[in-house]
């Protein structure tokens, strides 16, 4: 381990182990409401922090945009987006494309992989894998700070011009020309959005690369690959998607920037281009990120099935390899989201087998995580309800997915409502239920007080009830026919979309509650278990070691793991 | 809320069951696909059905599992847990029976995906019926006898209440569907074989015809190909699905089916008066009573 120059050698504590940080600072905090702790912060925990922080104002915005597009949708004909509602101020049907494109962008690259991957992943690899920090805490840093410059230059797009006579992108987040190329979207607000998607992608891969550098190399004394928790083996799966994924997108949004603004012609037709080209670039990167959004998930559920349940966590070297199948198979079935541009039967049916064979690893995770709870000693707390209810989610919408990986099936069930059904199913129902499971988990741990039991109760009813009452309804629509990215419908659509419409207030009554369990608890200051695990004997990994809140730094003494 | 959801149940429920349901056109509270029309779309509803009785059985599966564990493995029914955390016997079991199951759906799959993407090749020449399909934002427009010198091109727009121009006006009393129909249908004769050629002349669109179980983008650039032959005639309705643009829900595709002589007459009528022609198609081949009369 190397240590920074010391610039004040007479405060240096140096405790003999030859391997401590030697900051002035190193031994009292620097003030919660010191700017500089936040804008300069080099800690891991400070910078999850921001990230958790920064993902829940995201998640608010693009939650509330959801709410739009499901009043929009409570009936047919035109509520909202008529050019006239609430004086003028939704726009026309082109603001509801731009809506559900904002919609997914905000919670795929600035709600879900903040708080999974720079959020918990921030806070809890180093502390699970026994390390003092992030191999590169200034990385890190920029990592984060990255994502508010790259959001600002998300949300100002939907208010520079577009299309002709209207603003922002409504291209849908799979951006597709020529949609997204001048033909669509001869407006500015197209090239913000790919700036945007430029700097998330560098935040992304910046931590990716500080991942895995930190797994790799800064495990305490005795800790092997085969040893390290779960969490720690999902989050080194996902930078390693990070950093093969995301290049692919940065290299097809700077060739669409390109075609935009240089005459360049690679998605032209008139010039010779392809539009496909950009689907297969596109979806080489997005179909490793459907994992990035789910794999830390699969992280944390592990851990809390195994503390809630008392119990060793079964087949823990099939549940680490299983990830790793799923990461690996994960880029060679990109073009099952294009299944109906045209493609020879003979590549669609490549990529119906290939599909088909993840269905076999994520099987094997789903069978363990019961395993697990099999002859264990199952106590009901919060985090371990969301667990549960995780898996039952996540079941049901990978066995939609198993119906969607056929072709035949699919070009029927392509761009309906079944595929919006499905991909909630697995991210809203499915990464989400992992992100409040984490919070839950390591509420104590992050912020040295205790939550209400009770309130987080509510929470995981209400959101359970509401996002199933939401999302269910949508595979009879998409059954029936009903296309996505549709601001009206015809009458024979309506009854499901009612109900639909009806389980989001259910959600939103349950945000509610999530943020009002926040309040409580920070306003009741509940003090934290005096040992730093209240979990008890289930909880095995090293952050439960420490005191909650950890100290700013810990493993001055680096732990030996045996 | 209204106490009606629960008699669409009832009836699509007992729909599914059936085998066959009767609903052409999606309906209010419909749980299943629109009632396929083709053979392939037979084949691939049947195909669906079997796959989704697998998946809720699975579904089932887990979720038994689920409680079972959490009744049995509770903290008050099992106060001293279990150490044990590797059985090689279940691991095996629950790799290969997956896979099992994954092999029995693909062997139903792959043949379907072939049957439903190639013209079969006892297709004879004078069968097949040609028609060229554009993408536009945002309407549809149909070239029926391409490279012939009767060939001629129809412009398809959505109807709808108020609209500037009288002839697209939505008329309900002659059974105009909100969203679904179109001043100028596509029409195509009973059993023939009928080949689109798909393009676009702007964005990517998507030409979707769900009883029929097919879809295909509408490339800007390429010219995809769709095939399909219906043994009886009807109307159906089909809408743009791929996103492209402000007016993306406002450009369905209506399809009639009518006999060779209509189909005939038809392109005549056209000629002299796309007003004529379109009487002329909703006296021969009317939309069903049911659908108008929904809700």
């Amino acid at each position: 381990m190397s240590s920074e120059p010391k610039t004040a050698a007479g405060h240096g504590h140096d405790h003999g182990h030859g391997h401590g940080h030697d900051h002035a600072h190193d031994h009292h905090d620097p003030k919660w409401y010191s700017p500089s702790r936040w804008l300069f912060s080099t800690n891991h925990k400070d910078i999850g922090t921001l990230y958790l922080m920064f993902a829940m104002c995201a998640g608010i915005i693009g939650f509330v945009f959801s709410g739009f597009m499901r009043a929009e949708l409570a009936e047919p004909g035109l509520q909202l987006f008529n050019g006239t509602a609430f004086g003028g101020f939704f726009g026309s049907e082109h603001n509801y494309n731009v809506i559900t494109t904002m919609h997914g962008l905000i919670m795929i690259f600035f709600m879900v992989m903040p708080a999974l991957i720079g959020g918990f992943g921030n806070w809890f690899v180093p502390l699970m894998i026994g390390a003092p920090d992030m191999a590169m805490p200034r990385m890190n840093n920029i990592s984060f700070w990255l994502l508010p410059v790259s959001f600002f230059l998300l949300l100002l797009s939907m208010f520079v011009p577009g299309p002709a006579g209207a603003n922002g992108f409504g291209g849908g987040w799979v951006l597709y020309p020529p949609l997204s190329g001048t033909t669509g979207h001869p407006g500015l607000a197209m090239d913000l959005v790919i700036f945007s998607l430029h700097l998330a992608g560098m935040s992304s891969i910046l931590g990716a690369i500080n991942f895995i550098v930190t797994i790799l190399n800064m495990r305490a004394p005795g800790m092997t690959l085969h040893k390290m928790p779960l969490f720690a083996w999902s989050v080194l799966i996902t930078a390693f998607l990070l950093v093969l994924a995301l290049p692919v997108l940065a290299g097809a949004l700077t060739m669409l920037l390109t075609d935009r603004n240089f005459g360049s012609k690679f998605f032209e037709v008139s010039g010779g281009g392809d539009p496909v080209l950009f689907q297969h670039l596109f979806w080489f990167f997005g179909h490793p990120e459907v994992y990035i959004m789910i794999l830390p998930g699969f992280g944390i559920v592990s851990h809390v099935i195994s503390t809630f349940s008392r119990k060793p966590i079964f087949g823990y070297l099939a549940m680490a390899y299983a990830m790793v199948a799923i990461g690996f198979i994960g880029f060679i079935v990109w073009a099952h989201h294009m299944y109906t541009v045209g493609m020879d039967v003979d590549t669609q049916a490549y990529f119906v087998a290939a599909t088909m064979v993840i269905a076999v690893p994520t099987g094997v995770k789903i069978f363990s995580w019961i395993a697990t709870m099999w002859g264990g000693s199952i106590e009901f707390k919060v985090p371990m309800l969301w667990a549960i209810g995780f898996i039952f989610l996540f079941t049901l919408g990978g066995v939609t997915g198993v119906v969607l990986a056929n072709a035949g099936v699919d070009h029927a069930l392509h761009d309906t409502y079944y595929v919006v059904a499905h991909f909630h199913y697995v991210l809203s129902l499915g990464a989400v239920f992992t992100l409040f499971c984490g919070w839950y988990y390591w509420f104590e741990k992050m912020w040295g007080i205790k939550y209400n039991g009770f309130i987080g109760g509510l929470h995981f009813w209400l959101m359970f009830v509401g996002s199933n009452l939401i999302f269910f309804p949508q595979h009879f629509l998409g059954l029936q026919g009903m296309p996505r990215r549709y601001v009206d419908y015809a009458v024979a659509f309506r009854e499901w979309h009612h109900w639909s419409t009806i389980g989001y207030w259910i959600a939103a009554a349950a945000t509610i509650v999530f943020f009002i369990g926040i309040l409580e608890a920070v306003v009741r200051r509940r003090k934290a278990t005096e040992s730093g695990n209240p979990w008890g004997e289930g909880a095995t990994t090293l952050e439960w070691t420490l005191s909650s809140p950890p100290p700013f730094h810990q493993y001055n003494d680096l732990p030996r793991f045996k | 809320m209204r106490s009606g959801a629960w008699k669409y149940w009832a009836l699509s429920a007992a729909s599914l069951l059936g085998g066959g349901s009767a609903w052409a056109a999606p309906h209010d509270g419909g749980i299943d696909f629109q009632a396929p029309v083709t053979e392939t779309a037979k084949h691939i509803h049947a195909f669906h059905n079997e796959v989704l009785i697998i998946i809720v059985a699975i579904s089932i599966f887990v979720t038994a599992l689920l409680i079972w564990v959490m009744v049995r493995y509770n903290k008050r029914a099992n106060p001293v847990p279990k150490k044990f955390s590797h059985n090689t016997l279940v691991e095996i079991l629950w790799t290969v029976i997956p896979v099992l199951i994954l092999v029995w759906i693909a062997k139903g799959s792959f043949p379907l995906l072939y049957e439903q993407d190639v013209l079969p090749e006892q297709a004879k020449e004078e069968e097949i019926v040609d028609i060229k399909v554009y993408g536009n934002m945002w309407f549809w427009d149909y070239t029926y006898n391409v490279g012939t010198d009767n060939e001629f091109n129809v412009e398809s727009r959505m109807l709808k209440v108020g609209a500037p121009d009288p002839s697209l006006e939505l008329k309900p009393a002659r059974g105009d569907i909100a969203q679904l129909s179109v001043n100028n249908p596509m029409v195509a004769p009973v059993g023939k074989y009928i080949r689109l050629k798909i393009s676009a002349k702007d964005v990517i669109h998507a030409w979707a015809m769900p009883q029929f179980m097919l879809k295909v983008d509408a490339m800007p650039g390429r010219l995809n190909q769709l095939w399909f032959k219906v043994d009886e005639p009807g109307v159906f309705y089909g809408q743009c699905s791929e996103l492209c643009g402000k007016d993306h829900s406002n450009m369905p595709i209506e399809l009639r089916i009518v006999t060779e002589q209509q189909y005939v007459e038809w392109q005549r009528l056209f000629k002299e008066s796309p007003e004529a022609a379109r009487a002329y198609l909703d006296q021969v081949r009317p939309r069903p009573a049911q659908i108008a009369s929904a809700q």
